[in-house]
């Protein structure tokens, strides 16, 4: 289980600042959903708590470590810490689904081939895609795909796990398998997680807190029930859109 | 300003693939594959090509020095010819177009579908797992396709010369008179130059992939122009530095 603190966290490309001084904060074993209209920074925040892309400015904090001023190398140690489920499932398309969820492990030789395999089994039966061992990526659906992402996701058993729109392109019966997913992993698990999506029935069924995200800035965080009376009028439109 | 930054850029990829390769930290499965796809699977094509420009080659040579009784300079010349210049250029530009495009497409598409962000995620740095295999694998087996360039140009030369009266005793005999081991030797050390421009450039330019689909096209098309550039323009101080150092030698 981790902890994570966001404070005052900026990102330009070139003169355009994507994000403008973000503070967020998630407590252990809670699910945050960020939630705001396309471009309005939500996978940018992401790509920065996951170490991927560097803010220009503020702290990223995970279990107490600010992980800005750190190396791609300080960065690999955390990140082991850290899983993130891509929007589209981003799976290595040369490897087999077996070879895909696996890959961590044995690339870390943290475990034997054999108990890395035993791993696989049960973590692919965990997210409902028991079998699949040796279908290649281009042979699954979307929804089944971003399953095995998110079995790919648990491989390393991290502390946070991060999921960029989950449900994005999925139609309501699989989006609701996913959204179950997500609170089961976090309930078996205990996992700290944050959902950036602008599915907004998914969200409030998953969610234990709600950050509302425009234009680079967190204009409002709160409980799914706060933020659904809540008195901002780009939040209310948002959110009865 | 953009030059020095490809030539820095590139210079660091070198640097940190050989420091990974030097530390034993890569794939020797993926680097297997990679000699594989890379180099075994190119030699058919490398073969073709070469056959045919010793064939052309000879085609004219042979009619020139036969008119003139010049019969026994035609292997020598056509040997000459594929150990010091056209095998190891051949090879480099077939392997360039080939695999080097191969390689850009494929780790710039990775790029594009966020695979690469998924590595970095998992903690395996891209270098490690995609470029220091490849580098590797490049290296060592571009002088086995100069090898097979130079046999494919010298067994075309040979067969079109004896179409122009050039028997194959006095084709062989040319070639031990005139060709020795150091040229031999100096072709093959340039293709181990070709080797590390041609996948040091394709990585760095699939690694450098930026808008999508598109992206993946322009970085496939520049890996291939600038491999084929470095090639030529490198080729030529490479016969300058080992003509002098074999000078020096004797």
């Amino acid at each position: 289980m981790s902890e994570l603190r966001v404070a005052g966290v900026s990102y330009a490309v070139a003169d355009r600042l994507i994000l403008k001084g973000v503070d967020l904060e998630v407590r252990q074993g809670e699910i945050l959903a960020v939630m705001g209209m396309s471009g309005s920074g939500k996978t940018t925040l992401l790509k920065c708590i996951a170490g991927l892309i560097k803010p220009s400015q503020g702290s990223i904090t995970v279990d107490g470590e600010d992980i800005v001023p750190m190396t791609e190398t300080q960065l690999d140690r955390v990140r082991l810490r850290i899983g993130l489920v891509f929007q589209y499932a981003a799976l290595f398309d040369s490897l087999t689904v077996q070879a895909n969820v696996g890959f961590g492990p044995l690339q870390h030789r943290t475990k034997t081939p054999a108990a890395v395999a035993e791993l696989v089994t049960s973590l692919l039966a965990d997210v409902g895609m028991p079998g699949t061992e040796r279908m290649l990526p281009a042979e699954l659906s979307g929804g089944m795909r971003k399953r095995v992402g998110l079995a790919r996701a648990l491989a390393n058993e991290p502390g946070l796990l991060l999921y960029d729109e989950p449900t994005s392109g999925l139609d309501p019966v699989i989006a609701r398998t996913i959204d179950d997913l997500i609170v089961e992993t976090r309930d078996r698990r205990g996992v700290t997680s944050v959902v950036v999506s602008h599915d907004i029935p998914s969200i409030f069924r998953i969610a234990d807190r709600v950050a509302m995200i425009d234009q680079g800035l967190i204009i409002e965080a709160g409980t799914p029930a706060e933020l659904r009376h809540s008195s901002d009028s780009r939040v209310r439109a948002f959110v009865d859109a | 300003m953009v030059a020095a930054t490809f030539v820095g850029e590139t210079s660091i990829l070198a640097g940190q693939a050989a420091w990974l390769a030097m530390r034993g930290k890569f794939s020797l499965r993926e680097t297997i594959r990679q000699m594989a796809a890379m180099g075994v699977d190119s030699i058919p094509i490398i073969m073709l090509t070469c056959a045919a420009t010793g064939s052309v080659l000879a085609f004219y040579v042979a009619d020139v020095l036969v008119r003139f009784g010049g019969a026994s300079f035609v292997g020598g010349m056509i040997a000459l010819s594929f150990l010091l210049e056209l095998g190891p250029v051949l090879a480099g530009v077939m392997v360039a177009a080939r695999s080097g495009a191969a390689v850009a497409a494929e780790i710039g598409s990775m790029v594009v579908t966020e695979q690469i962000d998924a590595l970095r995620m998992m903690s395996v740095p891209p270098v490690r797992y995609l470029v220091t295999p490849r580098v590797l694998a490049c290296i060592l087996m571009m002088p086995i396709c100069g090898l097979f360039a130079d046999m494919a140009g010298i067994f075309g030369g040979l067969l079109m010369a004896s179409t122009h009266g050039v028997t194959q005793s006095a084709f062989m005999e040319s070639i031990r008179t005139m060709a020795t081991h150091a040229d031999l030797m100096k072709g093959l050390a340039k293709t181990l130059w070709f080797g590390l421009t041609i996948a040091v450039v394709a990585c760095h330019q699939g690694l450098n992939t930026q808008r999508g689909a598109t992206g993946v096209g322009a970085a496939t098309t520049r890996s291939v122009v600038l491999c084929v550039v470095f090639i030529f323009v490198s080729d030529f101080f490479l016969a300058q530095v080992l003509s002098g150092a074999s000078a020096s030698m004797r």
